[in-house]
């Protein structure tokens, strides 16, 4: 982890002055000994102080606004709410609707092709080039850092230059094609728009999954490889047993960050198709209903809520995930 | 002889692999440097070439890079505020219920930012602050924050304790060791934690059309360059230079300071 930070030497050089007095010695052996009670009382006050904007800040604009979330869901939103100021309680009446609606189960499955093509093809990618990477050659530095630079761009960006290079008549995606003899694919188009969000997102995931595997590269040791190549095993070989299994532990927390990111990506496919077609996922449908460009009859705030109370509860059960993962790790 | 031709076959590879990967963004500039006309034709490299383009951005954007550079600077400073204190508080002090703590940090980072944004509609407009620069700087925030607090404590962990003993047997109190000491050490994660955040707040899109799009003026540069897409008339020019000028801070953060960007992907990486 930050090995950048980690390795800041002036963590070791700095230091408080360094006279120690006996007394002074005395003190310290009283603070780090049996703590007296009254103390301790004070410590916990102190750190309560210092973490106390925190938990303020988390329950004001974290909790305060998910719970207005899943209250909508349970209430019935329009337009008129904001004025009148009444939204009836109806219970899991909206949760039925949406469960029940014509689009809810594409939608699933459009959200569960879209996460796993984008999450397997990122991490397949990404891997290559990290281990293309890990041996360092001339440059190799320099492309490595330009390789981050998709990731940084705001999403808004990469998605207005996808949509233009994906477009169906000029764009050079087409012609590209076209010179290998390739008719014309219609990206944007409802049949395949899918496919078209699916591959921008895939470029934009690379740079995290390049950057956070080559970090788990460089923390196996060398001499592994040494010896293993010494017994005569050829790059596949070493790859396969030792570089794959090695790397296991990273790989399971970048695909499960990765996991949750792809699951709430809403600009990259609203830019680039507003969701139209077989690009809707859950996340542009809760956006879509909510924000979308139609205005006043269309908007549907308490349908969105029930969407957005599902990721929701996706989010906190992969929360818990990452945590058992992380703990079994440190036990293993 | 052999080992450096193998290792120069393998830059060769690598400048191929990295064209590929930022061709579309080439394709952003080169489309951003040619004439209205010649747009369409497609051009490899931009043979009619203009600046009008970007003309036409200074005219028109400059009000939203305002706001988004207000933005991004606003949400720095509340990230920082709240983060540094609490990050020394969770590694270092002692404090009730850290375990739960840590654990709604990492449920935090994973909540879809469009659940966020609804919930901030509504409670925005209760509070009367839906489309002003300070509500979208708190909704900015909460991207950045759970991700600062983590990488701070990460950091501050590491601190050696007899760094801190020493202070507080020399009368230092809580307050006094954390900005006299904790923070001067930190000041690499500071400045990475700074940096995301700042890029998240001026790369924004779902607070900024949710919560600020009525803002007028006074919406970031996003939402600039949002108003050139739904236009039913688009114009690929200024849109894609309106782009290119929305991506010059991603640049110079990457030029000016590369190793923290690196630093902060991995240290739990976090991003929409």
């Amino acid at each position: 982890m930050n090995t950048t930070m980690g390795r800041d030497p002036r963590a070791v050089t700095s230091s408080a002055p360094r006279q120690r007095t006996d007394s002074a010695q005395k003190k310290k052996e009283e603070a780090t000994g049996a703590t007296p009670p009254r103390r301790r009382h004070r410590r916990q006050w102190v750190g309560l102080a210092f973490v106390a904007p925190l938990v303020t800040y988390l329950v004001l604009f974290y909790a305060f606004p998910l719970v207005e979330n899943v209250s909508m869901s349970l209430h019935r939103f329009t337009r008129a709410t904001y004025v009148t100021g009444e939204a009836p309680f109806v219970g899991a009446e909206i949760y039925r609707e949406v469960l029940t609606a014509p689009q809810f189960l594409p939608t699933v499955w459009q959200t569960a092709f879209f996460v796993v093509a984008s999450l397997v093809l990122q991490y397949a990618i990404g891997l290559a080039l990290a281990v293309f990477f890990h041996r360092n050659f001339p440059l190799s530095v320099v492309l490595r850092g330009l390789f981050l630079v998709p990731w940084l761009v705001p999403i808004i960006v990469s998605a207005t230059t996808w949509q233009w290079m994906m477009d169906a008549d000029v764009g050079i995606l087409n012609r590209i094609l076209g010179v290998f003899g390739v008719d014309p694919v219609w990206w944007l188009g409802a049949e395949n728009a899918l496919w078209a969000v699916t591959i921008a997102n895939i470029w934009l995931g690379i740079p995290f999954n390049l950057v956070i595997l080559y970090s788990g590269l460089q923390n196996i040791s060398a001499d592994l490889y040494e010896a293993a190549a010494l017994d005569g095993a050829g790059a596949w070989r070493l790859f396969w047993s030792i570089t794959f299994p090695l790397l296991r532990p990273v790989s399971a927390i970048t695909l499960l960050l990765g996991f949750v990111y792809t699951l709430k990506v809403v600009d990259i496919i609203w830019i680039m198709t507003t969701g139209t077609g077989r690009s809707q996922t859950l996340a542009t449908w809760a956006y879509g209903m909510a924000f979308g460009k139609g205005t006043s009859a269309v908007i549907q705030y308490s349908q969105a809520s029930v969407v957005g109370t599902i990721l929701l509860v996706i989010a906190l059960f992969m929360g818990v995930v990452y945590l058992v993962v992380q703990r079994s790790e440190r036990v293993a | 002889m052999e080992a450096t031709s193998r290792t120069w076959w393998k830059t060769i590879v690598g400048v191929i692999l990295t064209a590929v990967m930022l061709f579309p963004l080439y394709w952003m500039v080169n489309v951003s440097l040619t004439q209205r006309n010649a747009i369409r034709a497609g051009d490899l490299f931009p043979t009619a070439f203009t600046l009008a383009n970007y003309q036409v951005v200074l005219r028109d954007q400059l009000p939203y890079l305002g706001t988004s550079l207000l933005v991004g600077l606003g949400t720095v400073a509340l990230t920082l505020v709240i983060s540094a204190p609490a990050g020394y508080a969770i590694s270092s002090l002692f404090i009730p219920g850290r375990r739960v703590l840590n654990f709604c940090l990492i449920v935090a980072q994973m909540i879809p930012a469009v659940v966020m944004a609804l919930g901030f509609y509504t409670v925005y407009i209760k509070l009367g602050i839906l489309d002003t620069i300070p509500g979208l700087i708190l909704a900015d925030s909460t991207i950045a924050v759970p991700f600062a607090v983590m990488l701070f404590s990460a950091f501050m962990s590491g601190i050696s304790r007899d760094l801190l003993n020493a202070a507080a047997v020399d009368g230092a109190n809580t307050w006094v060791t954390f900005t006299r000491i904790v923070l001067p050490i930190s000041r690499n994660s500071a400045v990475t934690v700074a940096l995301f955040a700042f890029l998240w707040a001026w790369s924004d899109f779902i607070f900024a059309s949710t919560l600020n799009r009525e803002g007028g003026k006074l919406r970031p540069i996003t939402m600039g360059l949002y108003d050139y897409i739904g236009s039913q008339n688009q114009e690929w020019g200024a849109l894609m230079a309106t782009a290119v000028v929305a991506s010059i801070p991603t640049a110079v953060l990457l030029v000016v300071a590369q190793r923290y960007v690196a630093a902060g992907v991995t240290a739990g990486a976090v991003k929409d």
